[in-house]
């Protein structure tokens, strides 16, 4: 192995890989699912029953699924993106070493809130 | 696109992430409440039609996103997919404008 890959291989085994790698990830399917919800919303403009018939649609138990991965990227997006404006905007501090974890903490247990509340 | 430009794309990011940061959380919380029991077209609307409160949030949050999600789309196709220069600029701001649009368009159908 030259001392490149090695030296790629390193940095890419680092968390702090893999949480640029799930920033970019769940910035790009949250783009993607936008126009999706602003169109469902704007079911509404057509009145209350247009709505309310897409949202049994959203009963089904595969859209839940799929809902609660939103959930668990919008969290995760979120708490990635604070932790990188607390990177970037406050002075060093020993903890920001833990802010992976917690980061990752954080977009779980919301996640599992709205799992636990929509089934 | 000069420096000058990207250090203002930069700071559109940061800012417009920070006001992101503040409507997810209350985006997040309103989601978890109101699904505990079962999404309604009623219960939706009762919140949001004529609540100029809930309008102002939700057209902040439209406006935020419409900033945010544009820069980070061309930060990923120009350095992972390679695609450079005015065209790229045109086309995310194109995202940018549609984004806006048809945001404002969800939040005046849950309002009006």
């Amino acid at each position: 192995m030259s001392a490149a890959m090695r030296n790629d291989y390193r940095a890419r085994s680092h968390p702090a890989y893999w949480a640029f790698i799930v920033h970019r990830i769940s910035g790009l399917l949250l783009s993607l699912f936008l126009p999706l919800h602003f169109w469902a919303l704007g079911q509404a403009l057509q009145g209350e029953a247009a709505l309310e018939s897409f949202l049994r649609w959203t009963d089904s138990p595969l859209v839940k699924l799929a809902e609660t991965a939103i959930v668990l990227l919008l969290a995760a997006h979120m708490a990635g993106g604070v932790r990188l404006l607390m990177l970037e905007f406050l002075a060093w501090r020993d903890w920001q070493k833990s802010l992976l974890a917690v980061a990752a903490g954080a977009s779980l247990a919301a996640g599992l809130a709205f799992l636990l509340n929509v089934v | 696109m000069n420096v000058r430009n990207l250090v203002l794309l930069w700071a559109a990011q940061r800012y417009s992430a920070m006001v992101l940061a503040l409507c997810v959380l209350v985006h997040l919380a309103t989601m978890i409440y109101a699904v505990r029991s079962g999404l309604s077209a009623e219960e939706i609307l009762g919140r949001t039609r004529g609540n100029a409160g809930w309008a102002a949030f939700y057209a902040l949050f439209v406006a935020a996103v419409a900033v945010h999600a544009p820069i980070g789309l061309r930060n990923i196709l120009s350095e992972t997919l390679g695609w450079r220069g005015r065209s790229l600029d045109v086309a995310v701001a194109a995202v940018g404008i549609a984004l806006a649009l048809w945001g404002l368009r969800a939040v005046w159908a849950v309002y009006a």
